[in-house]
Order: structure tokens, then C-alpha cells, then sequence
């Protein structure tokens, strides 16, 4: 335990040791350590004592440790098939996303947001939902988004500015991702409230980050929620930075999670990192959700691996190489996975390899689609403005229609 | 058959008529369930639908729109109430950013029949920012339908076309005109369309065009310029501020050769503008002077005590119409 807390610059193993753990567990002696160490992480501008610097760390739902431990029951919750579909569509993103990033290097896409990182939280919760459930993604969760079921060429012509990026698959609800930060929250009330005057089993699923929950919106949809008791779920990925800025400068709350209580609405703080843990807190808030119990509040513990988009450069701000390798060795969601699976003897390299060879195909064929998909037509911006067009969308279509026939903009 | 009712009970008419045809129509907003709103429109609504129908919500307007367009977006019908026009800033994100994009970013996927109900204008001696008339903002935004009425048989009928549509209507309710008068508004639903406007008065001497509260002043200077100097101005009612009825517009300055354009929106980028653009494009050689405009002035609308000045007269459209025709 000592040996965990020294304060170790280059590993952080102080802080290895003490994030997740309460200060209950670390007894006064410790606790002193711990502070001293974090202090002196301070002054050295440890980016990781900058996010999560709230004193205590307070407790979080875990299943699966780091090293692969089940430490709560699963029995008669997550059998084999689904934790091999949990460790498969975290593979599935993981690929997706670093392809993207290549993607947008070689300007073959636009600005893109990363989630790397992120894949427990993600396909965790989207793996929760039934098919009908309405989801309200931001920017950077088309990781739920392709969980829960839309198609990956899509989500590159999404990133590729192409008008079509934002449909979803016939029958599926799954909105466009919401760019001004905590407004598809309110959207999330909306549609359970409807779900629930209608008498359907459905529950709305809203995401966000850490960032969102100063805004208003964040505090006007726990509010109506709570008020008509709908069946919302109101997943926060805390990630413990709004682009730039840590959590700590975001709000004294020391978790997202117990924002619940002003609410008197369901809370509940999860490592966001733990796939089990997820999808378990995502499908109890669904089951109470549809029971009647009304909406769910969670905190998923998180991190982002790489930038903000690939416009940011995340070193500005925090050590980036360190902070980042800190998440990935020691927190990574598909290794503690994997860890497990091979232990349990539910997966091998040869498993590995071949799935994932078959993602890269799959992801290569949607990518293939995407670029051979016909490119938005100028005019194509005029439609859908209104379901039918006014007199002054037709002649500024007409308009436009002319300059392109004379051969375009010049 | 029909009753003769005052704006606010053509309103309220309406309202209760489309609940009751159709369960998929919910009325939401701030005070509108118990108290009845605190202009009465909703007045018996709770008693009749219910809770779950004519909702009391939390005082909140950007959770009362961003919950309504989820509520849209699922198969409901919402009818919002914000109290006030000026109230509707807190949820201005969620109209521009979410309620008018929402099909458009959907590919037509997902619409949002929305309408947003609110009273609008000065001259009732309301506190600050209980006044204002800032239609600009909602018919300067693609994707969103702006409408106005200025009497009881257009009020209930263009609110029955805004919730038929499939886009989202900012209504605009003048406050000056909730009580003022009763006309014959027929029992049935009716509907009036959208982008029409409505020759009010004949006239061959000058266009006045005017919409909601402004309507009433067109009308009465134009009766007293008449009577003092035997000219006869046409008044057209705009009704609908987005898309504007361009070819009522033009046809009846063809007809006269002359406008005067009368808002009680503050003057710079006021839709007089618009419509001065639109005369622009499409009879400037029909034109035998400028177009006038009467205005709110660029201020904020001032304390009541003064409102009147800042509010377009009788006596500031008659001197409109006597510059224009003597120019």
C-alpha cells in the first residue's frame, strides 16, 4: 500500500493507487501521503491531480477491476455471448475511431471527434437498450450511436460534412448528434414523456460530458424529468475535461452523480471504464425507467485518450503523453476486458486476430461506400427546410441552379 | 353558426376544439393549467383535458421548447405557451438551434409540428419586456413559420392551420387586441392558410400594410384621411410574417403606386424592410413615391407610462400618408 502511494513523477504511482479508492481505505497515515504526494503533483502541474482534484475520491460502481477481477456478481446478468459482444463492439469502435483519425490526417474526412478511450462507456450503455429506445447522441458518441445500431458509413459521411450523415436506419431512433452542448437533454424528456403518455415501453437515452452539466439545460431536463418522472436516461461521460478545461474548474460538486438529489432523482457514479459496470447501471436505470421509477442520472468515470477534436492540440493543456499513457496502462476498458475473457478462457490471440481482420474489412467496405456515395448536390441544401418549399426557397434554388449551369462559383 | 367572441375566447375556442379532435394535442406552458394562463386563454382547458394535457410546467422555457420538441419528435402534438414574447429567450437555443434545423438536419426524417403560442406587443401598460415585438428574430431563422393575427375569425383559424402544419409556428398573439372587440367567429374548425394576407379595406391611393395590433391604426387613419382629405388607402393585412405574401404585396401596389408600411417592431431590420425589398425586386416602376415606414423607434420599448409614443399613432400613420401622397 505505502509502496503504492510514493510519489513517483514519472509513473504517477501515487496516483494509480489512490484514484479509485476511497479514503476510507487508506486509513490517516496514508491519507497524509497521499495529500503530500498530490500537492507536490501540484505544484509539478500533474495534469491528472488538476482534473480529479476534489480532495476525496468518492466511491463508483465497479465489476471488473484494471487487472480483470469480478468483484460483484454477474451470475444470471452478463453470460458469456454478451461479454463477448461487450469485448467485440469495443474492438469494433476502437478500430472505427483510430481509422477516423487516419482518415481525417489524410483529408479524406473533416474535423473529427475521437472517443478513444470512451468504448466501455459507449457500447456499455448502448448494449443496455432494446432496439425501439430513443438516443440522443453529442459529437462524440457515434460509438453509441453504431452500437445501438446505426451503420457506420453513415457516421463517415457524417464526418465527411455529407448531408445524409445524420439519418438513421428506417425504424431506429437515433437522432443526429447534438453540437450546442446539454440541449438534446430536454429532447431526451420530450420523447419519454411521449413514450409515456403513449403507454410504450421505451425509454430516451441522452449523452453528454462533464462540460454539459453547467449548462441550463443540464438542470431544466433533470428538473422536468424528475417532475413527470419520465423515462429518461441521462448518461454523462465524465471525461474530466470540456475541451481544455478540468472538472475542478467546471464545478465545486465533487461528483456529477449526487446532482441527483436536488432532483430527487436516481443517481449513480460508475466506472466508466468497466464495461460490466456500465451495462449493468444502464440496464437496472432501464428496467426502473420502464417499472414507472422514473429517470436515472450517470456519472460514467472516463477518459479521453487523444484531443478534443483533431483541430485541438490537447498538449496546451495537459500533459498530454503522460496522462494519456496513465488511462491506457493502467485504466484501459478493453484490455481489463480482454484480461478477463483470457483468463476465463472465453478468448484467444488467434480470436483476436481474426475479428479483427474482419473489422478492418468491414470498416473498409463502409468507408468504400461512403466515398463512392454521390456527393451533395448544391441544391440539396434547399430541401428540408420546410416540408414544403416557400416561394423564397424556390427562386433562391432557381438561382442558384443557374449559376451552377453557367458552370459555378468562380 | 357562429358566436361573436373576443381574440382571446377565438383562441381559446380553438385550443379546445383541437384537443378534443385530436388526443395527440398537448398545451404546455407556465400558469396555463389551473390559473387558466394569465390571459384566460386557456381558461377550463385543465378542468375539461387533464393534467397530462394542458400541462402546468416548471418555469423554465428552454426545457418547456427542448421538451416540447421531443414531445413533437415522438407523436405528439404540443402547443406551447410562453408567457410572454420577451420570455422566450431562455429557449431561443432550443427553437433556432433544434425546433427549426430538426428536419432539415434529418433529411425530413424527423419534423417538429410545433407551434409556440405567445401574447406580443405594447399598449397595455405591461412592466418592462412585456412588450416587445421582435418578429424579426423568428422570421429572419429558416425553418420557422411566423404568424400574427390582428382579429378573433383569424386568430382561430390560423391557429388551427399552425398546429396542422408540419413545421414549427411562432404565433403571435397582440395583447392590445385579446379584448378589444368581438366579431362573428363560426362554431366549426376552420382554417385559414398560412402566407395569405388579406386586403382589409379597398382603397386606389396608397397601401398600408400592417399586421396584429398595427392593424386597428391603419385602419383608423385610414377612415380619418378619408374623411379630411377624400383619399382612399387600401389596408392590407399581412397575417402571416414568414414566408410573406409577396404576391398580395405587389398586387396591391400595382393597384396604387404608393405603401406605407406600419410595425411597432423597433425600425432598423423591422420586416417594413422586407417588404420595402420585395416592392424593390418587383414593382419599383409601379412606384410614384418612397415607401414609407412608421415604426417603433430603435429603442428598447420604454416604460408604460410613455409606451404610446414609442407605439406608431393614428395621428404618426396619417402624417405616413400624408408625406407619401404629397411627395
Amino acid at each position: 500500500m505505502k509502496q503504492h502511494l510514493i510519489t513517483d513523477r514519472k509513473t504517477n504511482k501515487n496516483i494509480l493507487g489512490c484514484y479509485f479508492m476511497t479514503v476510507q481505505n487508506l486509513g490517516k497515515f496514508a491519507k497524509q501521503i497521499y495529500l503530500k504526494g498530490r500537492n507536490e503533483m501540484e505544484k509539478t502541474g500533474n495534469p491528472i491531480m488538476k482534473a480529479h482534484s476534489s480532495g476525496v475520491e468518492p466511491d463508483m460502481f465497479r465489476v471488473l477491476t484494471p487487472d480483470g477481477e469480478i468483484i460483484e456478481a454477474i451470475d444470471g446478468k452478463i453470460d458469456k455471448s454478451l461479454m463477448l459482444k461487450m469485448y467485440e463492439s469495443m474492438l469494433l469502435l476502437r478500430t472505427f475511431d483510430r481509422k477516423s483519425i487516419n482518415l481525417q490526417r489524410q483529408g479524406r474526412i473533416g474535423t473529427y471527434a475521437p472517443f478513444e478511450g470512451q468504448e466501455a462507456s459507449q457500447a456499455g450503455s448502448a448494449l443496455a437498450l432494446s432496439a425501439g429506445d430513443w438516443m440522443f447522441p453529442t459529437y462524440r458518441d457515434h460509438g453509441a450511436a453504431i452500437i445501438h445500431g446505426q451503420e457506420l458509413y453513415r457516421v463517415f459521411l457524417y464526418w465527411m460534412a455529407h448531408f445524409d450523415g445524420s439519418i438513421c436506419p428506417e425504424g431506429k431512433r437515433i437522432l443526429p448528434p447534438s453540437v450546442p452542448i446539454a440541449t438534446q437533454m430536454v429532447h431526451a424528456v420530450g420523447t419519454a414523456w411521449a413514450s409515456k403518455l403513449k403507454g410504450e415501453k421505451n425509454v430516451s437515452i441522452a449523452y453528454f460530458g462533464d462540460g454539459a452539466t453547467s449548462e441550463g439545460d443540464f438542470h431544466e431536463a433533470l428538473n422536468f424529468a424528475g417532475v413527470y418522472k419520465t423515462p429518461t436516461i441521462f448518461f454523462c461521460q465524465n471525461n474530466g475535461y470540456a475541451i481544455s478545461v478540468p472538472f475542478e474548474k467546471q464545478s465545486a460538486s465533487k461528483t456529477i452523480s449526487q446532482r441527483a438529489a436536488a432532483y430527487d432523482i436516481h443517481g449513480v457514479r460508475v466506472d466508466g471504464n468497466d464495461i460490466f459496470a456500465v451495462w449493468m447501471t444502464v440496464k437496472e436505470a432501464v428496467e426502473r425507467a420502464l417499472k414507472g421509477e422514473g429517470p436515472t442520472l450517470i456519472e460514467a468515470i472516463t477518459f479521453r485518450y487523444g484531443a478534443h477534436t483533431t483541430a485541438d492540440n490537447p498538449n496546451i493543456y495537459r500533459d498530454q503523453d503522460e496522462i494519456s499513457t496513465f488511462w491506457r496502462e493502467n485504466r484501459d476498458p478493453i484490455t481489463r476486458l480482454r484480461k478477463y475473457l483470457n483468463k476465463e478462457g472465453h478468448w484467444n490471440e488467434e480470436q483476436e486476430e481474426l475479428v479483427l481482420k474482419q473489422f478492418n474489412e468491414l470498416i473498409d467496405a463502409h468507408l468504400k461506400r461512403a466515398e463512392a456515395y454521390p456527393k451533395s448536390d448544391p441544391l440539396e441544401m434547399f430541401n428540408h427546410v420546410y416540408a414544403e418549399e416557400t416561394w423564397q426557397l424556390k427562386e433562391q434554388k432557381q438561382e442558384l441552379n443557374q449559376i451552377l449551369r453557367k458552370g459555378g462559383r468562380k | 353558426m357562429g358566436k361573436n367572441l373576443t381574440m382571446l375566447q377565438a383562441i381559446t375556442e380553438a385550443l379546445d376544439q383541437m384537443l378534443d379532435h385530436d388526443d395527440r394535442v398537448m398545451i404546455l406552458g407556465e400558469d396555463i393549467g389551473v390559473n387558466g394562463g394569465v390571459f384566460r386563454a386557456t381558461e377550463g382547458l385543465y378542468e375539461k383535458y387533464g393534467k397530462d394535457r394542458v400541462v402546468d410546467t416548471p418555469l423554465a422555457e428552454s426545457g418547456i421548447i427542448g421538451s416540447a420538441i421531443g414531445l413533437a419528435l415522438n407523436g405528439m402534438l404540443p402547443i406551447v405557451e410562453i408567457q410572454f414574447l420577451a420570455f422566450i429567450y431562455p429557449g431561443f437555443e432550443q427553437l433556432i438551434s433544434h425546433a427549426a434545423r430538426m428536419r432539415y438536419r434529418t433529411r425530413g426524417q424527423f419534423g417538429v409540428p410545433l407551434v409556440i403560442r405567445t401574447p406580443y406587443g405594447a399598449g397595455i401598460r405591461g412592466p418592462e419586456l412585456h412588450s416587445e415585438s421582435v418578429e424579426t428574430f423568428f422570421a429572419h431563422t429558416p425553418g420557422l413559420k411566423v404568424v400574427a393575427p390582428s382579429n378573433p375569425y383569424d386568430a382561430k383559424g390560423l391557429l388551427i392551420s399552425a398546429l396542422e402544419d408540419p413545421d414549427p409556428v411562432i404565433f403571435l398573439e397582440p395583447t392590445k387586441l385579446y379584448r378589444a372587440f368581438k366579431e362573428e367567429v363560426p362554431d366549426e374548425m376552420y382554417r385559414i392558410p398560412i402566407g395569405q394576407a388579406k386586403v382589409v379595406q379597398e382603397g386606389s391611393d396608397l397601401t398600408i400594410f400592417a399586421w396584429g395590433a398595427m392593424l386597428r391604426e391603419a385602419l383608423n387613419a385610414a377612415k380619418k384621411i378619408e374623411a379630411e382629405k377624400g383619399w382612399k388607402c387600401e389596408v392590407v393585412d399581412l397575417r402571416t410574417l414568414y414566408p410573406l405574401d409577396r404576391d398580395a404585396i405587389v398586387q396591391s401596389i400595382k393597384k396604387t403606386g404608393r405603401a406605407l408600411i406600419v410595425h411597432e417592431a423597433h425600425k432598423t431590420a423591422g420586416l417594413g424592410a422586407e417588404i420595402i425589398s420585395i416592392i424593390n425586386d418587383e414593382a419599383l416602376i409601379y412606384l410614384k413615391a418612397p415607401i414609407k415606414r412608421v415604426t417603433g423607434f430603435d429603442v428598447p420599448v420604454p416604460p408604460f407610462t410613455i409606451e404610446d409614443h414609442y407605439l406608431p399613432t393614428v395621428d404618426r400613420v396619417k402624417q405616413g400618408i400624408v408625406e407619401t401622397l404629397s411627395f
